[in-house]
């Protein structure tokens, strides 16, 4: 700031003067400099001097009494809790900007020539009007893990029924199917229940599950348990609910008020393991196999009748958790903090290019607007394909506009915080898988305890960080003739 | 234009979202055969950008009790689900007293009024400091303007993060020192918004101040005008288009802020509409209702400003696609 000098004019106005105009012309100039004042108090009392203050924090302790040299950098670069903040800006970094510039030169490019492109890029542009953290909220819940809330989890769930079919005895979260035994069952292999005892040739066997309410019968149509009859040269039987609400004690024999599981598929597993028949139980849980042959067998109820559906308190998958994409099993904890990509901060992109497609869209719209249309004509002209003409002639002309978007986005992403802390949640928190420098300065300068020093120096970073952008911007404004 | 360093349409009659009526052949032009396969992509990824806040907004007009048990698209096999109580809860009042009612501290109106409180002198003094600015560094005649220029083009990428912790700790100073401590009220968010809406302000208003003849100031100057005088009477009414793009550039994003608020207010029960779904968010017992019918109505405001000044805040966007 010492270089303003209220000095001689660039260009004097060529008045020729006498004292009194000279006197008003020093006036002018004093109040064309004290025009500046506000906002250059402004600038210095909250921006300059507070970045100086903190740049001299970042050398100090916590409670800013004692100065600690590079200690506060140095643990920045070797605690696993940062190096997580600085892994998800790199993913950021890497993957959001070039993704959402790529989005919007095609929708930019496809809209072109659209007549209600207007209406079209209105659309795609209101979520950059809306506050992240509106629109963090609207992602919430499009990816809540319930698939009866998230539209997400209700796609990928209905798909799944679709491909694997969810079984007509769905088990409850956190129910097992060997805890459905009850009498002459037990866990089978693979969440399965088989009998307890091996059968021969013209066998008996039956089976007491519970574990399933009444509503579950009565959507079957359950009828009463019967005693299975027996079949020669085969092996028949009964599955069971073991439970009678007038005799709630007894769990081993069939009473009266006790149903058959209905539509159960059961399979026949011979000594080796292998299955050799199925069926499927009557509504009296009846279940009968011919002709089964030498050996001795296992009735057996496959895991496919337990799965839980969509409509059924099926869960789906939890898109804002920090699970990893890419394998950390037999990692240390410094290479799982710098290696792992957690599905949330993919997620989080997802929701931000939402928000910001229609920012880059607009702005290379613009900037095709203005593009030279001989030099497109010309390159149809020679037979270029429309493929050729976008990616030799349209995209070479747009790189000024493509890079000044592409910076734009990396800044905006550097400094990423609103859809962190909100879409984030629990997970956002230092140490958290989708925290990010901005998230960390904000918990350890102003939540979690005062971390003056370790906030400051995190702060120094992040503007370390944009000075090549900073750069790039003074000498594209410099050179544009200023 | 001086922002042409970005090739874009200079004409400001085409820097609104729909200069979709480019002269001569479009790119397209020789595309016929999947022509109608485009406007099919086009019409479904339209569809895909509305879903999001569509399904927000059916949320928050379904009952509180089925948000969790069955997803929003059931309303439309049972229209009967429709209802407008959570609006009512929203704004009239509490349920059970664990929400704070509308007007009362925290409520979602007396936030609203909050966010209004804060944006609007924001603004108003980020419009006003910045005209004044760059008033002075393109008709002002003093040495080094150019310097200050470009230290104002470099601040304009400043996280704001490098600058508020100590803001405010020196904001507790000051309350010791005269009496009146910044700190968790309105004024002070005010002070820190206005600070980083400035570089931006200041850029863009120079960049409209330059399209100016500055002959026509020299002319006022000879004359015997005052600096004010021109200020006021020829610089401010031409610059009137150009205050509007930064005006509604700066009421939306001071509205949309959280992380200044969050920071700055503190403890104070008065807060902007965006920090009310942020705490309702991390309350224990969080209600999902609260934060659909909150959100939708937090970016009412910003969307009639933006559909009522559309061309207004897109030039502003692309004069300056740099913040």
């Amino acid at each position: 700031m010492a270089a303003v000098t209220v000095g001689p004019v660039e260009s004097a106005p060529p008045v020729k003067k006498k004292g009194s105009i000279e006197h008003a012309a020093l006036k002018d100039h004093l109040q064309s400099v004290a025009f500046l004042v506000p906002g250059a108090i402004w600038l210095l009392a909250i921006v300059i001097y507070p970045a100086i203050v903190t740049i001299k924090d970042s050398f100090f302790n916590e409670t800013d009494t004692k100065a600690v040299g590079l200690t506060n950098y140095k643990d920045l670069f070797t605690t696993a809790e940062t190096l997580i903040a600085f892994r998800n800006n790199v993913i950021w970094v890497l993957v959001f900007p070039f993704v959402v510039t790529t989005i919007g030169l095609v929708l930019a490019v496809l809209t072109e020539r659209i007549r209600w492109a207007t209406a079209f890029k209105t659309v795609i542009f209101l979520p950059v009007v809306f506050s992240v953290t509106a629109s963090s909220m609207v992602f919430a819940q499009i990816f809540d893990v319930n698939p009866h809330v998230g539209v997400v989890n209700a796609l990928t769930q209905t798909v799944e029924d679709v491909f694997n079919p969810p079984g007509a005895y769905p088990l409850q979260p956190g129910q097992t199917a060997a805890s459905l035994a009850s009498a002459g069952a037990v866990a089978g292999p693979h969440g399965t229940v088989q009998s307890t005892t091996a059968v021969k040739a013209g066998g008996v066997v039956k089976m007491g599950l519970t574990g399933f309410p009444p509503t579950t019968f009565q959507a079957l149509g359950a009828v009463q348990a019967v005693a299975p009859k027996v079949v020669p040269g085969g092996v028949s039987g009964l599955v069971w609910r073991d439970f009678s609400p007038n005799n709630p004690t007894d769990s081993t024999s069939v009473l009266s008020g006790e149903d058959g599981y209905p539509q159960l598929h059961l399979s026949l597993v011979n000594s080796s393991g292998s299955a050799v028949a199925s069926t499927t139980t009557s509504p009296a849980g009846y279940f009968s196999f011919s002709h089964v042959g030498a050996g001795t067998f296992h009735v057996r109820v496959p895991a496919s009748n337990f799965t839980a559906g969509f409509g059924a308190g099926g869960v789906g998958t939890s898109w804002l958790g920090g699970q990893s994409l890419t394998p950390t099993a037999n990692l240390s904890q410094t290479e799982q903090a710098l290696l792992s990509v957690p599905l949330v901060d993919i997620s989080m992109i997802v929701a931000y290019l939402w928000i910001w497609a229609g920012f880059t869209m607009v702005i290379v719209g613009a900037g095709l607007a203005a593009l030279d249309r001989q030099a497109l004509e010309a390159s149809h002209v020679d037979g270029a394909t429309e493929w050729q003409t976008l990616r030799r002639v349209t995209i070479p002309m747009l790189a000024p506009v493509l890079v000044v978007v592409l910076v734009t986005m990396i800044i905006n992403v550097l400094k990423i915080f609103d859809i962190i802390i909100n879409l984030g949640a629990d997970t956002s928190e230092p140490g958290g898988q989708s925290s990010t420098l901005a998230s960390d300065i904000y918990y350890k300068g102003f939540t979690d305890g005062i971390h003056t020093g370790l906030a400051s120096a995190l702060a120094v970073v992040l503007f370390l960080l944009v000075i090549p952008a900073m750069l790039f911007n003074l000498k594209r404004i410099k050179g544009g003739g200023s | 234009m001086t922002t042409t360093e970005l090739p874009v349409a200079a004409d400001p009659d085409l820097a609104i979202i729909g200069e979709g009526e480019v002269k001569g052949p479009g790119i397209w032009a020789r595309f016929h055969a999947p022509r109608h396969l485009l406007t099919v992509f086009v019409i479904l990824v339209a569809l895909l950008w509305l879903l999001p806040s569509f399904s927000m907004l059916v949320i928050s007009f379904r009952p509180e009790a089925l948000f969790e048990q069955s997803g929003w698209w059931h309303l439309f096999a049972n229209p009967a689900e429709f209802t407008i109580s959570n609006y009512k809860n929203l704004f009239a009042g509490p349920k059970g007293g664990t929400v704070p009612s509308g007007f009362g501290a925290g409520g979602a109106l007396d936030s609203l009024r909050t966010s209004l409180e804060i944006t609007v002198p924001a603004t108003v003094l980020v419009t006003l400091v910045s005209a004044l600015s760059a008033y002075s560094l393109v008709f002002g005649r003093w040495r080094g303007r150019g310097f200050i220029f470009l230290t104002i083009v470099g601040l304009m990428v400043v996280p704001l993060q490098v600058a508020i912790l100590p803001v405010v700790e020196g904001f507790s100073d000051m309350g010791k020192w005269t009496g009146w401590n910044p700190y968790g009220t309105i004024p002070g968010v005010v002070i820190f918004h206005v600070a980083f809406g400035l570089p931006f302000g200041i850029f863009l208003m120079r960049n409209f101040f330059r399209g100016i003849p500055k002959d026509l100031i020299e002319a006022g100057r000879v004359d015997g005008a005052g600096e004010w005088t021109l200020f006021a009477r020829v610089v401010a009414p031409i610059g009137i288009a150009a205050s509007a793009s930064l005006a509604i550039f700066q009421f939306i994003w001071t509205w949309n802020d959280l992380l200044v608020a969050l920071v700055i207010l503190g403890a104070d029960p008065h807060v902007p509409i965006t920090l009310f779904i942020y705490d309702q968010e991390r309350a224990l017992a969080a209600n999902f209702w609260i934060i659909a019918t909150g959100s939708m109505a937090s970016i009412v405001i910003p969307l009639a400003v933006f559909l009522s000044f559309q061309r207004y805040f897109v030039r502003g966007m692309l004069a300056g696609a740099v913040k």
